[in-house]
């Protein structure tokens, strides 16, 4: 195709584990192919100019959450992110800010959410889930219910509403909508036998759902859709009545 | 030298390696697992559709039971799985569903009263009865006699995945994230532990376990299109392999999912034909139908994939840029249903197409996607050659799927040889000590070492990516869905070329700590002898079976061919695998060979098939009271852990 562009690149450059080496903005020139992701740009940079580049990408398909990176200013999973979509050709690339930085656009979620996880338990509280008898019928649940669950669970941890929220910016322990999400999807359970006092115990306070300064970028940039406005709210107003 | 001891080392983060991690830690041993990256990205996170369990409580599962779930997952095998480890997975897999339940996935449930449905391209409307209301749902799938496919929504794995990561991290267990397994730890044919490379850092690190576990998934990635994510590379085999004492299990197995998305190869779920989606070609025409009449859509995968590719060689492909494809039409689904039940497919036909499936139909093709074949195991889950070395889910030739997996076998597979292996894994940590000399240990060390320094220093050389891709592009071109003896020997010569050039790998980037290029170059030979196993099996196998279609020898061949490929790597300087074969024993099988039911049946049956169906024909005689338990126990007796013997419970016929 005669119409095909030279797509231009800046991309943050910087590798902790070398010592004296410092970030800076290195442009990349990529010839586009139709419908190039940016995973593919990557990898063409990667291969093609600078084998030392570093990026995170799994399952390439906007499934597995390792790929957020800040495009053009704004937190978005890179796998499925057109190139078509930057209409003069320029694209930077930023990695996301909130996480440690392993390297160039590569950034350590997996630490983040591992704490995020054990700091609001993220599992089925109920002193009889490993002694259920597996040979017989499971419990019943309410379809509607099941259903509600998943629209919480559908999350991926991929960091961008970390990486979106100002109060996160300010207060470093503050626990983000993912965490939200999460203590949600299990208030939101029969299965869990939680008690809202219990749940207050974990964000009843200014590093948890009080904090939040309703700024609402995890709203504007959740790759999944989540209704983080609404479980934040819904979550203050139901920690706010207990006791 | 940094050493890290624990009784449990499972590689690789997924379903499979989570769940052998919690059964070791449950029953007391200390478990570790590593990961390339955080455990919840794992490639089990991308199986939409769901799991097989014969739990029968929507009602088109009505009947099911483990017997029918027993004859589906074997004839869909080609008869090339091992009865006994087929046996074992169907009567656990509805307890392995049942604990995930327990552990918090949101199954979709049965909802009581009518419901729409698509079936054979038609909208009918099916009951579902009241008693049944709120236990877990089940959604057809190919090759299936009984809808018996559970699910959440479209993101089946994910849940699966998260429910068993939160549960890890519930009982403490360490993932040790960004950690690269390169070479295991063995001396005369006992698994100590494994070398590892941290991706960060760089530092090599030895494990030091009792039981050292490989759940590192398939090997798509040896492919140029393949549905598996970029790590699904196969380096679990690969330094299996390079153990010259464990062998791999028929690698040429390797199956191709009929709808892919073209040109990237992104899934989109069998669920979508399993709801109703049909297959149509250029002209809009629906062709199944005429290839298939029985299950037309819905044949097994490795047939649809067949049927596609022949009706595409017709001339009635959509020729585009990237070569021809097909159609898949879920738009007769209608919104809602599309919005709610197959939702990652929505997404992904937006964002990585620009179409609304609704509106518009999806381009597809057959791609890569499942490797039946792995690290070869017993039904213990343990190598049968090296004592202490463990593999489960896509990694292991357990082989309950032969030479074809039906959709939903898979995820269900990692989490029911999670639980079975995981007994087994602890039973081997309570009977083994660690005994190790600190010497073996430096040996392996000071190797690895070796190899990363020369890799490093050497200045000129071939480029680990060119490589890569050279040898993905031979496994397209010619260890594809149709194999016949010229590619086949030209690409086995091909890759000895390739493996020669791999030992002469050079990097631009040398630096040892964080560098995806060291990381390519350490990973690409251990591919190239993959890919050898791959195209050097098909090569001498000849016949076909399951998604092993060859060309010249289209006849299942039982007579010369039911048997399993070990591949060996005992010669670290040879330039091919050694090839052995594992007989499969007719006259121990539960359900003899017979025909798949999929156009002509031309099998060269097995001189002992007719003796082995007249014995069974008397044992059923000499039993006529026995029940359909008693029937098995007689029939194909297995050994199952203790905790896992119970008979399951079902809607409408209890314990029966």
């Amino acid at each position: 195709m005669s119409d095909e562009r030279i797509l231009k690149f800046h991309i943050l450059r910087y590798n902790p584990q070398v010592k004296g080496d410092v970030p800076t903005m290195k442009t990349y020139e990529v010839k586009e192919a139709p419908g190039m992701t940016i995973f593919i740009a990557l990898n063409d940079i990667r291969e093609n100019h600078d084998p030392s580049l570093q990026f995170d990408f799994i399952c390439r398909a906007g499934i597995c959450g390792s790929c957020a990176m800040i495009i053009n200013g704004h937190p978005d999973l890179a796998c499925r992110t057109l190139t078509s979509k930057f209409p003069d050709g320029e694209i930077k690339l930023l990695p996301l800010p909130g996480f440690e930085l392993i390297g160039d656009l590569s950034v350590n979620t997996g630490k983040f959410m591992r704490a995020m996880s054990e700091r609001v338990e993220s599992w089925i509280h109920d002193t009889y889930a490993d002694s259920v008898d597996l040979d017989r019928l499971e419990e019943r649940m309410d379809p509607d219910i099941a259903d509600q669950i998943y629209e919480l669970e559908r999350c991926v941890e991929c960091g961008c509403c970390v990486s979106a929220c100002a109060t996160k910016r300010m207060r470093d322990g503050f626990l983000t909508a993912v965490g939200f999400m999460r203590l949600a999807r299990y208030a939101l359970d029969p299965r869990d036998k939680r008690s809202d006092e219990e749940f207050y115990e974990i964000v009843g306070d200014d590093e948890g759902v009080f904090g939040c300064m309703t700024l609402l970028g995890c709203q504007d940039y959740c790759p999944k859709d989540l209704p983080h406005q609404t479980q934040i709210a819904y979550l203050r107003r139901r920690m706010a009545l207990v006791k | 030298m940094k050493v890290i001891y624990t009784d449990s080392l499972i590689i690789g983060g997924g379903l499979a390696g989570l769940r052998i991690a919690i059964a070791a830690r449950q029953r007391g041993y200390d478990s570790i697992v590593l990961s390339l990256m955080p455990a919840k990205r794992s490639h089990s996170a991308a199986a939409q559709g769901g799991m097989q369990a014969s739990l029968g409580a929507s009602i088109k599962g009505e009947g099911d039971n483990e017997d029918v779930h027993f004859e589906d997952t074997v004839k869909g095998s080609d008869w090339g799985c091992d009865q006994d480890v087929a046996r074992m997975f169907v009567n656990t897999a509805p307890k392995a569903i049942r604990q995930l339940c327990a552990w918090g996935v949101p199954w979709s449930r049965v909802r009581k009263g009518d419901r729409e449905v698509v079936i054979n391209g038609q909208k009918v409307t099916i009951t579902e009865k009241d008693e049944a209301h709120g236990l877990i749902t089940s959604r057809d799938f190919g090759g299936t006699k009984k809808w018996r496919t559970c699910f959440t929504s479209d993101g089946t794995g994910h849940t699966m995945l998260y429910a068993m990561d939160n549960k890890a991290i519930q009982l403490g267990i360490q993932v040790h994230e960004r950690k690269e397994a390169i070479a295991l730890i063995h001396e005369d044919g006992v698994c100590h532990g494994v070398i590892v490379r941290d991706l960060i850092t760089g530092e090599l690190i030895a494990y030091v376990a009792k039981a050292t576990v490989i759940a590192t998934g398939g090997y798509g990635r040896l492919y140029a299109v393949t549905t598996n994510a970029v790590i699904s590379e196969g380096i679990g085999n690969a330094i299996a392999l390079e153990t010259g004492v464990a062998p791999l299990g028929n690698m040429e197995a390797v199956q191709f999912h009929p709808t892919a998305i073209v040109p990237v190869g992104i899934l989109t779920t069998e669920g979508c034909r399993g709801d109703g989606g049909l297959l149509l070609d250029k002209d809009g025409y629906r062709f199944m139908p005429d290839y298939e009449p029985g299950k037309k859509e819905l044949a097994s995968r490795d047939v649809v994939s067949r049927r596609m590719t022949e009706h595409i060689r017709k001339g009635k492909g959509v020729p585009s840029r990237y070569g021809d494809h097909l159609w898949l039409d879920i738009t007769l689904l209608g919104r809602a249903h599309i919005e709610k039940n197959l939702r990652e497919v929505k997404e992904i036909c937006e964002y990585f197409l620009g179409i609304d499936p609704v509106k518009d139909y999806i381009p597809v093709r057959p791609t890569q996607h499942y490797s039946m074949g792995g690290v070869r195991t017993k039904p213990t889950g343990e190598s049968p050659t090296m004592k202490g070395l463990f593999s489960a889910g896509e990694a292991a030739c357990w082989d309950m799927h032969g030479f074809n997996r039906l959709g939903g076998n898979s995820v269900a597979e990692t989490v029911v040889a999670g639980m079975i292996v995981g007994e087994y894994v602890a039973d081997y940590c309570a009977e083994n000590p660690l005994k190790i000399d600190t010497k073996l240990i430096e040996k392996f060390m000071d190797r690895e070492k070796e190899k990363i320094s020369t890799l490093l220093s050497r200045e000129k050389g071939e480029s680990a990516f060119a490589l890569k891709k050279d040898m993905q592009q031979i496994m397209m071109d010619k260890v594809g869905i149709f194999r016949n003896e010229a590619d086949l020997s030209q690409a086995v010569e091909e890759l000895k070329v390739l493996h020669q050039r791999s030992k002469n790998i050079a990097l631009r980037h040398k630096i040892a700590s964080s560098n995806p290029e060291l990381v390519e170059a350490i990973r690409v030979p251990k591919m190239i002898r993959l890919a050898q196993c791959v195209a050097y099996g098909a090569m001498l196998r000849k016949e076909s079976r399951g998604a092993h279609a060859r060309e010249d020898y289209p006849e299942r061949n039982d007579r010369d061919w039911l048997k399993r490929t070990l591949t060996f790597w005992k010669d670290e300087n040879a330039d091919l695998p050694e090839v052995q074969y594992e007989e499969l024993d007719v006259m121990r099988m539960e359900m003899p060979p017979g025909s798949r039911g999929y156009g002509v049946d031309n099998t060269i049956h097995h001189p002992d098939t007719e003796k082995r169906v007249a014995q069974l024909e008397e044992v059923k005689k000499a039993n006529p009271s026995a029940d359909r338990f008693e029937m098995q126990r007689l029939l194909n007796p297995i050994e199952i852990p203790e905790k896992f013997r119970g008979k399951n419970e079902r809607i409408g016929r209890g314990f029966k």
